[in-house]
């Protein structure tokens, strides 16, 4: 009897610990590729390590990464829970970002705080736009929503650098001669507060709370409630009067939400300038894709995906001085990235099973 | 025009590796959406082997071979784990993305051109006046995807396999009763899909450009994804997809090679514009998915 108790709290505690099995997993490989490619794995992790902890900046900078990877991975948190499947977060972070720029430029002479808030929420808007287009497409024409976001991706790409190598470029660049395809810097006053003498800032906090925000929004609202039941099962919703393709386009639509407004706190935050390197990889680090798979990990809960997140954004800072000290390529985490997704989703069967096993275990121990 | 012709039938070779690999895959249930990320895969070790041996066929060779192996890898994580197909997907891509950029970034590391398959003409056919240019001047890959569209509307409609395959998509349970092994023709589809992926990737490296670059597939795996879907699982729409698609992509080339002024990037960007409009337009259309598409089969589940 005993016994049995105490098999079942293992296999609680087991059935927790999956996704962390999947990155060790996933670790694991990496490290056998690095020694196939000649590289110490040890010497390798270690400065990766460094990287994102050693020292005061290298935890700010682990956290700054960490913002875009949060606002990304809330909106996937919704959409995924909603039964919709947002990949277009690089798009929405692009145009997030786009439209933020082009109000703070315009905006110039306004005070800071407004200017800021104002540029935010437009950030906000554009990528609720863009995501909402790929919503639209899904319950109204019945377009695979995974296919039209990422379609979107590159259009929001092409327009960015059509953008920033034309009517959005530094004039200071046009007059020198240089045309780098960037805009010119945001006016002072609308960068976003630094909150301890690092590149920390304020939108790390924004993050944090719209976190909560959105498990409020989830678990304590009837929208929320609705999104969840359309994701859970379509005729269910259906059945019981809920509009299937109003929370459909909803569900896109916040998910682009939090992932323009992520673009526009990294031009607020960050950059204080929009700039392009020809693909979206430049702007946005990978976030859009990375944020997923923070999301995934943090078992699509926002309050979950807060650590995750943090986690991916210490992988990306580290795998920056991995690259300068071993001179292995930082593209090691995106494969280690596509490897932990395999191995969680994979994993998820595997916990499934183990869940419903546990539950038979519990109900034969009832009838004892 | 003749130009425009001939760089279409050119283009559209990796779409139509790609686009009837996945076809395969989902006809049978399975929706790989890690196509781009096997082709990026399948770029690189073809490209790799070439640039070692100086021989194309064994980069083609280690391209299927890589190509198998990443399908077997995805065949694995939603055949047997049953995961959600749409997220595995991604997962795959974005591991062959990393991976092929890792490994071009620590063996060859800068811009290199091989000398991959050369062109080889058909005699006699080549000949022909107009036609001859169009049609039978090309690279052995070129040929080869063209002749892979009858070869699998044959496979796919006329053979017990093709029929198993499709039975494994549309209704599961049935084919199982009929002593159908699901599972085992769901992984000979994913794994064959994937060395039609790594095929599209080599054609890239090792037939048409030449050289790798990292990510030099631009989402040309999800364009052939959206390709399946517009060619309604058919390998002959897969085709008039897949010929749209070069087409408009040549007609642009030329465009700027003409020095019409269009901003290059918005001509950049009519592939992806067309491809959702492509899919949007499908909604009027009476084709469906395979059934069992994206569903996970298990024997004695629900």
């Amino acid at each position: 009897m005993s016994d049995r108790v105490r098999s079942r709290q293992y296999a609680g505690l087991l059935i927790h610990l999956t996704p962390l099995f999947a990155v060790l997993l996933a670790f694991f490989v990496g490290a056998l590729m690095l020694v196939g490619l000649g590289v110490n794995p040890g010497t390798a992790f270690k400065s990766l390590l460094q990287g994102a902890f050693g020292n005061l900046n290298a935890i700010a900078d682990t956290i700054v990464k960490m913002t875009p990877l949060l606002f990304v991975g809330l909106g996937i948190c919704i959409s995924f829970r909603g039964g919709v499947l947002n990949i277009g977060g690089e798009g929405q972070l692009v145009v997030g970002a786009l439209a933020a720029t082009a109000i703070a430029l315009a905006g110039k002479g306004f005070p800071g705080w407004l200017l800021a808030t104002v540029a935010l929420v437009t950030g906000a808007l554009a990528g609720a736009v863009w995501g909402g287009i790929a919503g639209f497409l899904k319950a109204y024409l019945n377009v695979n929503e995974i296919l039209s976001t990422i379609m979107l991706n590159y259009i929001a790409v092409y327009g960015m650098n059509y953008l920033l190598r034309g009517p959005m470029m530094d004039p200071l660049q046009v007059k020198l001669g240089f045309f780098i395809p960037q805009t010119a810097r945001l006016p002072r006053a609308v960068d976003l507060p630094r909150l301890v003498p690092t590149r920390l800032h304020l939108g790390a906090l924004i993050a944090i709370l719209v976190a909560i925000f959105v498990y409020v929004f989830l678990w304590r609202t009837t929208i929320g409630f609705r999104i969840r039941t359309v994701g859970m099962s379509r005729r269910a919703a259906l059945a019981s009067g809920i509009n299937v393709r109003r929370y459909t386009v909803l569900g896109l639509l916040l998910a682009g939400l939090f992932a323009g407004l992520g673009g526009a706190v990294e031009v607020l935050g960050v950059h204080h300038r929009m700039f392009t390197d020809g693909t979206a990889f430049g702007f946005t680090g990978g976030a859009g894709f990375n944020g997923i798979v923070a999301a995934l990990f943090g078992r699509l809960h926002p309050l979950g995906t807060i650590p995750s997140s943090f986690l991916f954004g210490a992988l990306l800072t580290g795998a920056n001085k991995m690259q300068r000290v071993v001179q292995v390529p930082s593209a090691l985490i995106v494969a280690l990235n596509g490897l932990i997704v395999l191995f969680v989703v994979g994993s998820e069967v595997i916990r499934r099973r183990r869940l419903r096993r546990l539950e038979k275990l519990t109900i034969v121990e009832e009838e004892i | 025009m003749v130009g425009i012709a001939t760089s279409a039938i050119r283009l559209a070779t990796p779409y139509l590796y790609a686009a009837i690999g996945e076809a395969i895959g989902q006809l049978s249930g399975v929706l790989n959406l890690g196509v781009d990320g096997i082709m990026l895969m399948g770029a690189f070790t073809g490209f790799y082997v070439t640039l070692l041996t100086g021989h194309p066929a064994l980069g083609l060779l280690a391209a299927m071979a890589t190509g198998a192996s990443m399908g077997l890898l995805m065949a694995f994580i939603s055949v047997t784990l049953q995961a959600e197909q749409g997220i595995s997907g991604i997962g795959l891509y974005l591991f062959g993305l990393g991976l092929s950029t890792l490994l071009f970034g620590m063996t060859v590391g800068t811009v290199k051109t091989v000398s991959g398959f050369p062109q080889a003409p058909i005699p006699g056919l080549s000949r022909i006046p107009i036609l001859g240019e169009i049609l039978f001047s090309h690279n052995p890959l070129v040929y080869g995807a063209f002749a892979l569209v009858p070869l699998a509307w044959f496979v796919l409609n006329k053979t017990p396999l093709g029929l198993k395959l499709r039975a494994a998509g549309q209704n599961p349970l049935a084919a199982d009763s009929l002593g159908v092994d699901v599972i085992r023709v769901r992984y000979v589809a994913v794994v064959l899909g994937g060395v039609l992926s790594g095929i599209a990737g080599a054609s890239l490296s090792i037939a048409l450009l030449n050289v790798f670059q990292q990510n030099m597939t631009n989402g040309m795996g999800f364009i052939a994804v959206a390709l399946v879907y517009f060619g309604g699982w058919r390998p002959l729409g897969v085709l008039a997809g897949a010929m749209l698609f070069s087409t408009v992509n040549a007609i642009q080339v030329w465009l700027q090679v003409q020095g019409v002024k269009i901003p290059s990037d918005f001509a950049l960007m009519m592939p992806y514009v067309i491809t959702i409009l492509v899919l949007a337009s499908m909604a009027k259309r009476r084709i469906h998915a395979p059934a069992a598409l994206n569903k996970p089969f298990e024997r004695g589940g629900e």
